[in-house]
C-alpha cells in the first residue's frame, strides 16, 4: 500500500462518524523506486487531503522535511514535488494494519494488499 | 563469502564470477536472516545452510546429498518442504570448510533443473521434533501386502484394450482411467445400481488377495464391487468421501506401481498425508471412512519421508512440518478399490457425512432458493460468489486478459490525473489501461486482489457494499461484471449508491452487467456464437473457459441511448425468476431461461492455483509473477518453478459438510467424482463423467433491457447519461449531478 492509496481510504465501520484518516501500524516498510514525473505528480496533488498525507509519513517516520501545509505554486517547485513523489508513490507499507481513529477497528495490511472487509454486525 | 575463509585463501584479485558469488551470498544470508530467522556467521563451523539447495527449489534429497558427501561424512540433512535452502551438518568442521570452499557458487543438476548452491555457516540447526499425526482413526496402512509378483498378475489381469467396455464400465477420464467390476458405479445419481450388476464380477486374480483380506480380518465380508484406477503421473482425484448409503463400512484400496501421496482432511480441518507405496493395501474404516475425504492432488512430483538410514521411513506425517523429505518423481499408479454393495441406509455415527441420514451430501443435492431476506442473499452469495472466485482465481485471471473496448474507450477520455476506482476489479486488467489516471481497485476475493498486487496495481479488498474510499474523493469508477452477482434488488440498489457515492459531483461511472438478452437486434451475442465451436464430443462446455465466449465482449453492436421514461419496466415481470423456488443451473452458452441462476465454472484440468496458465496475454505476467514467487526465496535466477504446485490447491475446506450445491448437471442430477465412488465433499465442486474437472457454480442476476437504468434510475443525485447493450452486456454511464 503506497500512501497514495492510504490517502484515499477511510474507515466505514457502522456508526463511525469520522473513519478518516486511517492510523497506519507498520512492521514492514518498504521504499521502492518510482520514476519521477513532476506532471503527474502535481496532478495529484489537489486531489490529495495534504494533513493526512503529512500524518501518515510522519507515522512511517518518512516525513523528512515534507512541509505541514501545502506550498503555493508547487506545478513549478520541482524539489517540492520530488519529495511528495517519495511518499505518495515511493514509500510502501508491507506488512502491518490500518487503524480506525474512532472505534479502534484494526484492518490487516498483508504483503502490501490491505483488508478492509468488515464483519456482518459491522456494516 | 564469510571474510574467515576468504582471508586464508590465496590473495588474489577475485575474478568477475567470485565477485557474483559472493555478492549473491551475502544477499542469501540477508535474505535468510530477514525472511526465515536464520543468522548465518562468519565463523566457520561444522553446520551450513545451503541456499538454493532445498525442495522448494526442486532439489531432491538424493542429489544434494550426493554432492554434500563428497565432502565428507554427514551428521544430519535437513530440508524443509516448499523451503528453498537446506542445512546440513558435517561431522567435521573439517569437512564443512571443504564443502564451503568446493561447493559455494556450484552449479547442482537435479534432473532437468540445476540450481546454483550458496553455503553459508550458521551457529545451529534447528531441528524441529516431528510432529507426526496419527492416521485417521480407522485408517490401516499394509505395506507389502502383495507379493511383486502377484502384483503382476493383478495388473496384467485389467485389460485396458477398451473391448469390452460394456462388460466392465470402463470409462476414460480426463485426470485418470476407470474400471468397473460387479457393480457400476453411477455418477449420474453418485451411487450403484443395485439390481444391475456388470457381467464382469470381480476378477478371479484377485480373490487370493481378498482371501487373505479376510483371513487377517481387514474385512469380514467378500466384496463384490472393484473399481481400477489408473493414474498416470500428474492425474490425481479431487477430495471425496464413498458414498455412505451406496457401500459397506470397510473399503480397501490396494495401490500397485508407482507410489503417491494420499491426503486426508477431517472437517475440522486436519490434514494427514499418507504415503502409499507400491503393493501396499490401505484399509479404510470407520471415521477414516465415513467422514474423512481423501483425495490424490494432481501433480508430478510428491514430498515424502527421505528413506535414509538415518531418518526412518514414516508411512504417514504431518508433511508441513516434516523436515525430513525428499522428492518422488510419480509415476503410473494402479489403484484396486473393493467394496461391498449396501443394501439398508446407512446408519453411521457420521450424520453430517452422510446421504442416508439426511446429510448434505444425500443426493440429489438440492441448490439454492433466492434468498428472502438480507442474510440469506449474504449467505448465497458467500457461497456463489466469493468462494467461487477465490477457488478459480488463477484460471478465471487466466482467461481475463483482454479489457472490453469499449471500457477502455471509456477509461481513455478520463483527463489525466483523474482518480478512478474500480470497485470488483478482479485480474485488475482495467487497473492499467489509462497510465495518467489515479487508478485504486477493489474486490471481495483476495486471491484476485493478490494477482493485482503482483502486478504493481494499488488494491485492497472489500466489498461492493461498502467500499472503503471517501465520499466525492473518485472523478470515475467502473464496475464490471459485478453487480450482477448480488442476489437481491436492495443489494444491487446498494451496490449502485456506493458507486455514486464515491463519485465527485460531475463524475462518471460506467457499469456492465450480464443481459438476459443474449440475442439483440437480431444479432447473437459472441458468448452463443462461440456455442458452433464446441467440439461435437464435448459434453460439458468446458471451453467456456476462454474470455471471449464466456462473458462477452468486443465490438460494440448497438447503441441505444434511452431515458428511463421508455425503458419497458412493465416488462421486467415477465421472465420467471425460477422454477419452483429453486435456482436453475444455466447451461453455459445457451439461452438464459431465467434472470437468477447459478452458471457453471469448469475448472481447466491441472488449472489450480498457481499453475500454468495459458492465453497470449498472460505471457509477461506469469513471468512476472514467477519472479515475484521467489520473493522470498534466497536469489532470483536460480530457483526453479515450484515443482509441485499442488501442495498450493487450496480445496475449499471441510466446509463440505455443510454445502450441497453443485453437484449437477443440467438435468440436476449429482455428478460425482471418483477414486472409487463418492460424493464430492469440497464446496461447489464436483467431477462427472464427463466433465471429471471440478465444477463451481457462480450466482448471476442477469439483466432485462431497461432493468438496469431503472435500477440506477432510483438512486438520487445521478442521472443515466447513455446506456447500451455491448455483446451480451446491458451498460450505463451515469453522471453524478454539480449540484447536490
Amino acid at each position: 500500500m503506497k500512501l497514495l492509496t492510504h490517502n484515499m481510504l477511510t474507515s466505514h465501520v457502522k456508526g463511525v462518524t469520522k473513519g478518516y484518516p486511517l492510523l497506519i501500524k507498520a512492521t514492514e516498510v518498504k521504499m521502492n523506486e518510482v520514476e519521477f514525473n513532476p506532471q503527474f505528480v502535481s496532478r495529484m496533488i489537489p486531489k490529495l487531503e495534504w494533513s493526512a498525507l503529512v500524518q501518515a509519513a510522519e507515522e512511517l517516520g518518512q516525513r523528512q522535511d515534507l512541509p505541514g501545509e501545502l506550498v503555493s505554486d508547487y506545478e513549478k517547485n520541482e524539489d517540492f514535488l520530488k519529495k511528495v513523489h517519495r511518499v505518495l508513490l515511493e514509500v510502501e507499507v508491507i506488512e502491518g494494519c490500518l487503524q480506525c481513529p474512532e472505534s479502534g477497528r484494526e484492518f490487516p495490511i498483508s504483503r502490501g494488499i490491505p483488508n478492509m472487509l468488515l464483519n456482518e454486525d459491522e456494516v | 563469502m564469510d571474510p574467515g575463509v576468504e582471508s586464508s585463501m590465496e590473495a588474489v584479485r577475485r575474478s568477475k564470477d567470485e565477485k557474483k558469488v559472493l555478492r549473491k551470498q551475502i544477499k542469501a544470508s540477508h535474505t535468510l536472516l530477514k525472511h526465515e530467522g536464520i543468522s548465518t556467521t562468519p565463523q566457520p563451523s561444522k553446520s551450513l545452510v545451503v541456499a538454493n539447495g532445498g525442495l522448494g527449489n526442486g532439489v531432491s534429497r538424493e542429489a544434494l546429498s550426493a554432492a554434500l558427501k563428497e565432502m565428507g561424512e554427514l551428521e544430519t540433512l535437513i530440508m524443509h518442504p516448499h523451503k528453498p535452502y537446506a542445512f546440513v551438518t558435517y561431522r567435521s568442521e573439517e569437512c564443512a570448510r571443504k564443502a564451503h570452499v568446493h561447493l559455494n557458487g556450484q552449479k547442482l543438476q537435479c534432473g532437468e533443473n540445476s540450481v546454483t548452491l550458496y553455503l553459508s555457516y550458521v551457529d545451529s540447526v534447528t531441528c524441529k521434533e516431528e510432529g507426526s499425526l496419527p492416521l485417521p482413526d480407522g485408517l490401516v496402512l499394509v505395506e507389502d501386502f502383495v507379493s511383486p509378483e502377484e502384483e503382476a498378475l493383478l495388473l496384467a489381469a485389467i485389460d485396458w484394450s477398451g473391448t469390452n467396455d460394456d462388460v466392465t464400465a470402463q470409462k476414460a477420464l480426463k485426470h485418470r482411467r476407470v474400471k468397473h467390476y460387479g457393480f457400476e458405479f453411477r455418477y449420474d445419481n453418485n451411487n450403484v445400481d443395485k439390481d444391475k450388476p456388470l457381467p464382469a464380477g470381480i476378477p478371479q486374480e484377485c480373490l487370493p488377495v481378498l482371501e487373505r483380506c479376510l483371513k487377517n480380518k481387514h474385512i469380514i465380508t467378500m466384496p463384490d464391487q472393484l473399481t481400477v484406477n489408473q493414474y498416470e503421473s500428474g492425474q490425481g482425484i479431487p477430495p471425496h468421501v464413498d458414498t455412505h448409503s451406496a457401500f459397506e463400512d470397510t473399503i480397501l484400496s490396494l495401490s500397485l506401481g508407482a507410489q503417491t501421496v494420499m491426503e486426508f482432511r477431517h472437517p475440522d480441518g486436519r490434514l494427514v498425508s499418507v504415503v502409499l507405496p507400491g503393493r501396499s493395501l490401505l484399509v479404510m474404516k470407520g471415521e477414516s471412512r465415513y467422514l474423512w475425504t481423501h483425495g490424490i492432488t494432481p501433480r508430478k512430483f510428491d514430498m515424502v519421508p527421505a528413506c535414509d538410514p538415518q531418518f526412518p521411513a514414516h508411512t504417514m506425517s504431518d508433511l508441513r512440518t516434516n523436515s525430513n523429505l525428499t522428492l518422488s518423481k510419480r509415476g503410473t499408479r494402479t489403484s484396486f478399490t473393493f467394496r461391498k454393495i449396501r443394501h439398508e441406509p446407512c446408519c453411521c455415527a457420521f450424520p453430517s457425512a452422510c446421504d442416508s441420514q439426511g446429510g448434505p451430501s444425500a443426493s440429489p443435492p438440492s441448490p439454492p432458493s433466492l434468498p428472502s431476506c438480507h442474510a440469506d442473499a449474504a449467505h448465497l452469495e458467500e457461497e456463489y460468489v466469493h468462494r467461487v472466485y477465490d477457488a478459480i482465481a488463477s484460471h478465471f485471471s487466466s482467461t481475463r486478459h483482454t479489457p472490453w473496448s469499449r471500457v477502455c474507450d471509456f477509461l481513455s477520455s478520463l483527463p489525466p490525473g483523474s482518480v478512478l476506482a474500480d470497485v470488483g476489479c478482479g485480474n485488475g486488467k482495467y487497473l492499467g489501461v489509462n497510465p495518467e489516471v489515479i487508478a485504486v481497485g477493489c474486490d471481495r476475493s483476495s486471491a484476485l486482489i493478490q494477482i493485482c498486487a503482483e502486478r504493481g496495481f494499488q488494491v485492497f479488498v472489500s466489498d461492493a457494499l461498502s467500499v472503503p474510499l471517501r465520499t466525492a474523493s473518485c472523478d470515475a469508477c467502473i464496475s464490471i461484471a459485478v453487480i450482477h452477482h448480488f442476489s437481491t434488488q436492495e443489494r444491487r440498489l446498494a451496490a449502485v449508491r456506493e458507486l455514486v457515492r464515491l463519485l465527485k459531483p460531475g463524475g462518471r461511472a460506467l457499469i456492465y452487467v450480464w443481459a438476459f438478452e443474449q440475442e439483440y437486434n437480431k444479432q447473437r451475442s459472441k458468448y452463443l456464437k462461440d456455442q458452433n465451436k464446441e467440439r461435437p464430443e464435448n459434453h460439458s462446455p468446458s471451453d467456456n473457459t476462454s474470455e471471449d465466449s464466456q462473458e462477452p465482449h468486443g465490438k460494440a453492436s448497438i447503441q441505444t441511448s434511452r431515458c428511463l421514461e421508455d425503458s419497458p419496466v412493465d416488462d421486467l415481470q415477465c421472465v420467471s425468476k425460477v422454477s419452483d423456488g429453486k435456482l436453475s443451473v444455466h447451461t453455459n452458452r445457451t439461452a438464459f431461461n431465467t434472470q437468477d441462476l447459478l452458471v457453471p465454472w469448469h475448472l481447466k484440468d491441472g488449472k489450480r492455483q498457481g499453475q500454468e496458465e495459458s492465453g497470449e496475454g498472460v505471457k509477461k505476467d506469469k513471468k512476472k509473477e514467477k519472479s515475484k514467487k521467489t520473493y522470498n526465496s534466497i536469489t532470483t535466477s536460480d530457483c526453479n518453478p515450484d515443482p509441485s504446485p499442488g501442495f498450493k490447491t487450496r480445496v475449499p475446506s471441510g466446509s463440505g459438510q455443510d454445502t450441497s450445491d453443485a453437484t449437477h448437471s443440467s438435468d440436476s442430477k449429482p455428478s460425482a467424482s471418483d477414486d472409487t465412488t463418492q460424493t464430492s465433499t469440497s464446496t461447489q465442486k464436483s467431477e462427472s463423467e464427463s466433465s471429471p474437472t471440478p465444477v463451481f457454480h457462480r450466482y448471476y442476476h442477469v439483466f432485462q433491457q431497461g432493468e438496469l437504468e431503472q435500477l440506477c434510475g432510483q438512486v438520487a443525485g445521478v442521472k443515466v447519461q447513455s446506456s447500451y447493450h455491448d455483446q451480451g452486456n446491458w451498460c450505463v454511464i451515469l453522471e453524478k449531478d454539480m449540484h447536490l
